[in-house]
């Protein structure tokens, strides 16, 4: 029985709004968990009418933190519909982009958005600069940046920053309680690889910028990517800018197994108690990326794809994003309503009418029974799920790739824990710094792969034999999909008479982050939330470690489809 | 003004932070540059940092998609830790902020109530917009409407700025047909100066060069009809494209991946909003000049102007501009865009003359301008 409610609102160090209640009974343990979207923007209804080949440019600005992953969904799911095929360099292009884009963002989640859950910036003052320096270069024996000066100078950088009295992004935080488990040393090192991180991500997105123009928000084309490759010009993608792009590479496998893998092994030990929490629902989805042979070919992918249901590895299930059996969406607890009477809608028969039920703001708190947030929630096969890098790399382990084996075995051997340990809020986010390391092989594989192309002649970066929309159908269909950082992510469009007819989109948060459905089957968050036992009630750090393990991103996960661009908002004020 | 008293400058931060006074020096340099000021102001910026205590910022995040934010931490001079640790206080900002829940908004509170009181001041920065149909409930932070905690928090501001074309125009969720009845902050926030600084985002140096210019003069720097620094925003992208001379001669892509798009001709035929849009994006470039749009195959979508979603779609050529062949064309496509613009400012136009009053009201004040 629950005696006390806990809000987190707003959840910080995330993309979007995002609210938490949990229940709390007499020990302090989370018995009932609510995740609510409080924004929406309505993005779906705007793509309606528009030009196709616009839509990845209004789909990329649903997110501007993993930005590039919805105009590459979209581009995806035009290309599909139209029957377009893109060169095979503009697909590496694409995994050399998705890949940067992945690496970047983990790096910035793992230092910027999460590490302050475990790591205390106070404590770090009391470190001594030559022990740090004494743990810090057995941690990582190559990183530079290791000498008892830096970190003399960095904690004295610190010191002096919290001396001033302004602390900025870093005041009335959690500081000091005693969830915090690392030693001032490991605490003053995670501080200064925080600001190390942040000078590095400004570089690898460089990459965006050769090949789309700009970052965030690169440029996409529906048909391949804009960047022509040709040697013998300098005003195209040449020498000088693929050996731009591999300094880039380079950097980047140095950060990821010099800062990223060591920290995250480092500072694992001190927290295997999160071995045991936040595991959640045991299911998992991904529909796979990285393409070797074209998008219509999931046996080629390095990311395979599969569905891993209540924790069993043992077998990995097929997906098909065209079957309407499939993934479907609820609003059971959603504040929109089905006109059509039906529970659950695929995305091509999607409807949705906002219809706010929530309390009138100001309010204190939301109603668990009734309708709670702006997210549907999407199902496969009537299953919640759970997306993101665990779900990759345990279906990338299950499915016996070796490249998965070795990383993910490699770290469960240096932590001396079982693999069992990966169903939980470490596990979480040891995942995630397994598929960066995974990521940042691959960056270099795709650039080898591209180089190869080009010794070989093959220069082309687009097919333009449907571009014109006199070619085109008067009716077609398609899907698009890629695996964000955060998870399986697909796009669902139907074009008429050249116009987008509808168009649906089922998002990595939206899994994560979905409230209850019809069958009162919690989302992956409120699942993980469950069960967490709270030390104190006020400084809710535990939540902020299992909410924070699955790098929320609401902007992407609240949207939606009116069908015929009727009034859309019915809103009831309570 | 008390409390902005006891706070260390700019300088003293630095020093403290082993900075010694050469080091200080090229840093005030490389800032003054950042910011496209001529040489003579360096030690104008060098006065700012070594007397100048770090204000308050406010960063909210309404109906957006945080690209602005991840835009600024992509600064290169400064870098974004420069500019947190040792230009501003950054004191709220949902997305990068340790705390959450209730203790974030405790700090918002108490920075108004500081100035409410006299007390203390504080720049509000505002990334996204607020919904404003069926009483703004499309967007809530801690149980309130965006709505409600913009204009509760920008009474009190010293100044606004809008970052992005969110906060700017009204950007995406503003696009046809506007469901959540999105609305840019200079529609909601009167009698307050308003910088509006657009862009999908706006290039991380032209964000850090807005903070840093108002820094170092303790005043907002001038602006166009539209209210956007006209030190970015004053020229079209074309009039300073490289690739203007093929445009100039007629030689233009007509095709992806044609011969003239690996010999990087003019995008105008693909669709390219470069002749009607007002950015930097050709001069200042993107991620530290690695390259821009046009320079890496893809035309200008004008990312920067008002509606330009409702523009499209993106790859019809812009109707109104001419093809060249006549040496009077290019001038005439300027006017042409200028008039299209004028006609949507115009509705804005006597709010402009209101915060521009304000502005020199308080460069007078400060008695801080560059004549000094």
């Amino acid at each position: 029985m629950a005696t006390q409610r806990v809000v987190v609102d707003p959840i910080t160090r995330i993309e979007g709004h995002l609210r938490i209640e949990v229940m709390l009974d007499e020990h302090g343990t989370i018995t009932d968990a609510i995740s609510s979207g409080t924004m929406w923007r309505g993005l779906e209804l705007i793509l309606q009418g528009r030009d196709p080949r616009d839509a990845w440019a209004f789909c990329e600005r649903i997110c501007g933190v993993c930005t590039t992953v919805h105009a590459l969904a979209s581009v995806r799911a035009v290309e599909n519909a139209l029957g377009i095929a893109v060169p095979e360099n503009a697909e590496i292009i694409r995994n050399i982009m998705w890949l940067a884009q992945t690496v970047q963002d983990h790096v910035i989640h793992f230092y910027h958005l999460h590490a302050l859950d475990w790591v205390d910036i106070v404590s770090a003052l009391k470190a001594d600069p030559k022990a740090t320096s004494e743990l810090a270069q057995k941690v990582s024996p190559s990183w530079p940046k290791s000498s008892p000066g830096y970190f003399a100078d960095m904690a004295g950088t610190l010191t002096k920053f919290v001396q001033s009295g302004q602390l900025g992004l870093f005041q009335n935080a959690y500081w000091g309680h005693p969830a915090y488990k690392l030693p001032p040393e490991a605490n003053l090192m995670a501080v200064c690889h925080y600001l190390e991180a942040l000078r590095w991500q400004k570089e690898i997105i460089k990459i965006h910028t050769v090949f789309g123009g700009k970052n965030p928000h690169p440029n996409y084309l529906v048909g391949g990517m804009a960047s022509a490759i040709d040697m013998q010009s300098d005003n195209a993608i040449n020498m000088e800018r693929l050996n731009m792009v591999r300094t880039l590479i380079m950097d980047a496998i140095d950060i990821v197994e010099q800062l990223y893998i060591p920290d995250l092994l480092a500072v694992a030990p001190f927290y295997l108690e999160w071995a045991n929490y936040g595991g959640g629902l045991g299911n998992y989805l991904v529909y796979g990326d990285l393409p070797q042979n074209g998008i219509g070919d999931p046996s080629k992918f390095r990311f395979p794809r599969g569905v891993i249901l209540n924790k069993n590895l043992a077998e990995v299930l097929p997906v098909d994003l065209a079957d309407t059996e499939q993934v479907r969406e609820e609003v059971a607890h959603s504040w929109y309503e089905y006109q059509s009477g039906q529970d659950a809608l695929h995305p091509w028969e999607g409807e949705t009418r906002p219809k706010y039920a929530g309390p009138k703001p100001p309010y204190q708190q939301l109603d668990e029974n009734g309708k709670y947030s702006w997210l549907k929630s999407p199902r496969w096969k009537g299953n919640a799920m759970e997306v993101g890098p665990l779900a990759r790399m345990l279906v990338g382990y299950a499915s016996g790739a070796p490249e998965f084996k070795e990383v993910v075995e490699g770290a469960l051997g240096i932590l001396k824990v079982p693999a069992t340990v990966l169903f939980s809020t470490l596990g979480r986010t040891a995942a995630r710094g397994l598929e960066a390391r995974l990521s940042a092989r691959w960056l270099l594989a795709e650039y080898d792969r591209l180089i190869a192309n080009l010794k070989a002649g093959n220069t082309a970066t687009a097919s333009t034999e449907r571009w014109e929309p006199s070619t085109w159908p008067a009716e077609c269909k398609g899907f698009g999909f890629t695996e964000a950082p955060r998870g399986a992510l697909g796009h669902w469009v139907k074009i008429k008479d050249s116009k987008i007819d509808s168009y649906q989109i089922v998002v990595p948060s939206t899994w994560n982050a979905s409230p209850k459905d019809g069958r009162e089957q919690h989302g992956a968050y409120e699942a993980a939330l469950i069960g967490t036992p709270m030390a104190d009630p006020k400084r809710p750090v535990e939540i902020l470690r299992t909410i924070h393990s699955f790098d929320p991103c609401l902007a992407c996960a609240s949207h939606v489809y009116g069908p015929n661009g009727e009034k859309l908002a019915e809103v009831v004020l309570r | 003004m008390n409390s902005r008293s006891r706070r260390p400058s700019t300088y003293e931060v630095l020093r403290e932070h082993g900075f010694d006074r050469r080091s200080f020096l090229k840093y005030c340099t490389v800032t003054a540059a950042a910011m496209g000021l001529d040489a003579s102001m360096v030690p104008k910026v060098v006065e700012a940092m070594e007397t100048k205590p770090r204000i308050p910022v406010i960063w909210l995040h309404g109906l957006e998609c945080t690209c602005c934010s991840e835009s600024f931490i992509r600064s290169s001079h400064p870098i974004a830790q420069d500019v947190v640790l040792n230009m501003i206080s950054l004191d709220y900002d949902d997305t990068l902020q340790a705390a959450a829940g209730f203790q974030v908004e405790e700090i918002r509170k108490g920075l108004i109530q500081q100035a409410r009181d006299g007390k203390g001041e504080y720049i509000l920065a505002v990334e996204g917009n607020a919904p404003t149909a069926d009483g703004g409930i499309y967007c809530t932070v801690g149980g309130d409407t965006f709505l409600n905690i913009l204009l509760e928090t920008a009474e009190h501001a010293k100044a606004v700025v809008a970052w992005g074309s969110c906060a700017s125009n009204g950007c995406v969720q503003a696009a046809r047909p506007n469901p959540t009845g999105a609305k840019p902050v200079h529609e909601l926030i009167h009698g307050k100066p308003v910088i509006n600084v657009p862009g999908c985002p706006p290039i991380a140096e032209v964000m850090t060069g807005v903070l840093t210019y108002i820094l170092t003069f303790d005043r907002l720097p001038e602006l166009d009809r539209q209210g956007r620094p006209k030190m970015y925003y004053g020229q079209r992208i074309h009039d300073k494209c490289y690739r203007r001379a093929f445009f100039d001669a007629g030689q233009f892509v007509e095709a992806w991946d044609d011969d003239g798009a690996r010999e990087g001709w003019c995008l105008y035929k693909m669709g390219c909003r470069g002749p009607s849009t007002y950015n930097s994006c050709s001069t200042m470039k993107w991620n530290n000049g690695v390259s821009f749009p046009i320079g890496s195959g893809h035309g200008c979508i004008g990312c920067s102007e008002n509606n330009f979603w409702d523009n499209g779609p993106f790859y019809e050529r812009l109707s109104m501009v001419p093809l060249p062949g006549v040496e009077s064309t290019p001038d005439q496509i300027g006017k042409t865009a200028a008039v299209v613009a004028g006609v949507g400012v115009a509705a804005h136009f006597t709010a402009f003359l209101a915060r521009k009053a304000m502005a020199k009201g308080k460069e007078g004040e400060s008695g801080s301008g560059e004549k000094e």
